[in-house]
């Protein structure tokens, strides 16, 4: 269980440069509305979602009703339908550590977690990392919001460019994913639907319509390809 | 504060729940199914494409009006492409490429 932890906390470090200053930027921001900085701490905490944060103070400054409130967090966030569904597999059994999993399913811990960057040999292990990466990237980020309301206005440090730690992580996993599925069409298909939903649509909703167009392709491409399956992968390994 | 503290609460809970449910839907509407070919296609294939989205949405709000617009992006992502392919050490990577990258915003 060491080798997981260790990997994890490895594997997780990138984002702990990422969450901080952008954890720190939400809080410093609630904490300017006038909150007290444990709400910030709470919201890191139960809601977990950087976009979502952010916009709940722009909600709160508008005084949006409740329903408001849940409808546009779920279609803000209804990208993480797409996470989930490539993890059915991958998150196997059940109980609160699957619950906590899922609930920790953002961006980065899912970029980790599907990425095969590690394969550990029991099952036990393997749940064992996916524990530490989630709880690691929960803790980073609740770190930061929490910091960000407590100090954020005190300190000025020259963080400038630090964020670039995130699409430095994203590119080693596209890397990482190239070497283990050996394909390029995923790739392809990425592209055409980034390019079509920037043409067609505005920046702000870009992820959740190129997922989509995504989606959709691989699954009109895996019609016309119906010998291509995981299976095909596995054999080559 | 400008809220109420019950306000507040309902607040975080009704966007926790809300979050979550968009975490949790696949595993509760395709629960069992995840030895579906279709499910199995898209848990390899879908990964590698919403990674390169992921890297494409962090820069959409590339200043095109800069002079040489991306080239500090393209610079450091290139750096950690050559790095990772020649010593395969993610943090080496990220965190070289995430030096080049700040030096050419203060360069």
């Amino acid at each position: 269980m060491l080798a997981a932890r260790s990997a994890a906390m490895s594997d997780s470090l990138p984002v702990f440069f990422g969450y901080v200053p952008m954890g720190m930027a939400f809080g410093l921001l609630l904490e300017s509305q006038g909150f007290p900085w444990f709400w910030a701490t709470l919201m890191g905490l139960v809601i977990f979602a950087g976009a979502a944060q952010f916009l709940a103070v722009g909600l709160l400054a508008s005084n949006a009703g409740l329903v408001e409130v849940g409808v546009t967090t779920l279609l803000l966030n209804s990208r993480h339908i797409f996470y989930g569904l490539s993890m059915l597999s991958r998150y196997q059994f059940g109980g609160w550590q699957k619950q906590y999993l899922i609930f920790g399913l953002t961006d980065e811990t899912y970029s980790i977690l599907s990425s095969r960057i590690r394969q550990f040999s029991s099952p036990q292990e393997q749940r064992s990392y996916q524990l530490w990466v989630t709880g690691l990237n929960h803790s980073y980020w609740v770190t930061g919001c929490t910091l960000g309301a407590l100090i954020g206005s005190m300190v000025h440090f020259n963080t400038a460019g630090l964020e670039f730690t995130l699409p430095a992580l994203f590119m080693v996993l596209v890397i990482e994913q190239y070497k283990t599925t050996r394909k390029w069409f995923p790739f392809i298909i990425a592209l055409i639907s980034a390019a079509l939903a920037l043409i067609l649509f505005s920046k702000s909703s870009m992820l959740l319509v190129s997922i989509i167009l995504t989606l959709s392709l691989l699954l009109g491409y895996r019609r016309y390809q119906p010998k291509i399956s995981h299976k095909t992968i596995e054999s080559k390994e | 504060m400008p809220v109420e503290p019950h306000h507040l609460l309902l607040f975080i809970l009704v966007m926790a729940v809300a979050t979550f449910i968009t975490r949790a839907a696949p595993f509760v509407i395709l629960k069992n199914r995840g030895d579906h070919p279709v499910i199995e296609y898209l848990g390899t294939y879908l990964p590698p494409a919403i990674m390169l989205l992921l890297l494409i949405y962090c820069f959409k709000d590339l200043d095109t009006n800069k002079h040489l617009p991306g080239l500090a992006e393209g610079v450091s992502l290139a750096t950690v492409t050559v790095l990772h392919l020649v010593f395969k050490h993610p943090l080496l990577s990220i965190g070289a490429g995430t030096a080049c990258y700040m030096l050419m915003q203060t360069a």
